[in-house]
């Protein structure tokens, strides 16, 4: 059988304000799902939760253990490690290793023992995603990937999406404003909008 | 968790890493006190322990607020929790990382610094145990204090007030040891404190610690 990420009647909150509600998908190995919306609507806070990283307000997540990685702009970058050190560093947190296809995937190869504080943002950016390459996660939740890269860059993200991860039946959920030329089913998070009252968790108030 | 145990030992000793600041820190202390109280040798013998306990003691909070901070704003926090890295292992290395960079120095760096402070010969056997069984506490309670004020800007004075508290039992005991090493009369109680507190603390803080970043990341 093979692997699927199903969210049910999702909700999910940020600072104790309900942002969404009542979200639902299915997504099979080898598909994809770019989140829409407006700044602010809950783009992040619903990736976050898919992640694990916040508890949901209600409804119900089944994704296969150990199998998801979130990714955002800020990246876990270290200034004072090479690029060759930031990424040996996740594969060994991982138990993988770093191969040298991912240096080419993501336009490394030169950059490989600067360090990473003398990076550009984008070079700095595509040091990150290339982190996605290295961990070997089957399920990724990616928080406006493309900032700060340029045409070539994304078409490189785009280019990996498709080849590597998701043709080898990986899942991704992407919250992007641009058009990655990915086939994948969008969804508008606009109407999830939580009514005002949705009801917090109780406790968040204390937190 | 040894990747991460030798990354950031790698930060620390990189530029800007702060390595040797605590050891800086209580280099310079333990150097100005005998200009402060004056020379006398029987003065500074009796309070020797004390000096050399709590500068060890504030070099060690010196560098605590950086356990988390850093790895909290570049995101690698959250990357971590989400990674098969068990939070409560992260917790556990980070403290490590910590003693090594901080404790470990300050307590080879003790004995001869006991020299300046005309510590008693008898003692300084007592002084480096004690410290060697006493700062890794320090380092564990202190990446606890870290994890409930990552998400605070300047939270380094909530983290101090949270932390001094905590630390006074490892700092009795382990001052306590000294002197009594320097007198001559038994020691063993003491010790058995100090080293019951460290081992208590990294039995239960490193859960701790990891709850408090769960909360913490959301």
């Amino acid at each position: 059988m093979g692997m699927e990420l199903v969210v049910t009647d999702l909700g999910c909150a940020r600072g104790g304000v309900p942002l969404l509600q009542g979200v639902n998908f299915r997504l099979h190995e080898g598909e994809a799902l770019v989140l829409r919306g407006a700044n602010g609507i809950g783009k992040t806070t619903l990736l976050r939760t898919l992640a694990g990283l916040q508890p949901p307000l209600g409804g119900t997540i089944d994704c296969p253990e150990d199998q998801s990685a979130y990714a955002s702009h800020a990246d876990g970058i270290k200034a004072q490690l090479t690029v060759r050190e930031n990424l040996d560093f996740w594969a060994s947190v991982h138990g993988t290793e770093v191969h040298e296809g991912v240096f080419q995937a993501f336009d490394l190869v030169e950059l490989r023992d600067r360090f990473a504080g003398t990076l550009s943002a984008g070079q700095k950016r595509r040091l990150g995603l290339a982190r996605l390459g290295v961990i070997g996660r089957k399920i990724l939740f990616l928080d406006e990937p493309t900032v700060s890269l340029d045409r070539f860059s994304v078409k490189l993200f785009a280019d990996f999406l498709k080849e590597q991860h998701l043709a080898k039946g990986g899942i991704a959920v992407i919250a992007t404003h641009i058009d990655l030329g990915l086939e994948a089913p969008e969804i508008d998070l606009e109407p999830f909008r939580a009514a005002y009252d949705a009801g917090g968790s109780s406790d968040e108030a204390f937190l | 968790m040894i990747a991460l145990l030798l990354r950031d030992l790698r930060l620390a000793v990189r530029a800007g890493g702060g390595f040797g600041l605590g050891l800086a820190f209580f280099l310079i202390v333990v150097v100005l006190v005998p200009f402060g109280v004056g020379p006398e040798a029987e003065i500074l013998s009796r309070i020797a322990p004390g000096i050399l306990w709590v500068a060890s003691l504030l070099a060690a909070l010196l560098s605590l607020d950086r356990i988390f901070a850093l790895d909290y704003e570049d995101g690698a926090l959250a990357l971590i929790a989400t990674s098969p890295l068990p939070l409560e292992g992260a917790a556990f290395v980070k403290a490590l990382a910590h003693w090594i960079t901080t404790g470990l120095p300050l307590t080879l760096a003790a004995p001869a610094l006991g020299f300046l402070l005309n510590l008693k010969p008898d003692a300084y056997w007592f002084l480096f145990i004690s410290l060697a069984l006493g700062t890794p506490a320090l380092s564990m309670i202190g990446t606890f204090g870290a994890a409930l004020t990552v998400g605070l800007r300047r939270g380094g004075l909530l983290m101090s007030l949270l932390v001094l508290p905590l630390y006074v039992p490892t700092l009795i005991f382990g001052a306590e040891t000294v002197r009594r090493g320097a007198e001559g009369l038994t020691t063993t109680t003491p010790l058995v404190m100090v080293a019951g507190i460290t081992a208590g603390v990294f039995a239960f803080l490193p859960f701790a610690t990891a709850a408090a970043l769960r909360i913490n990341l959301r």
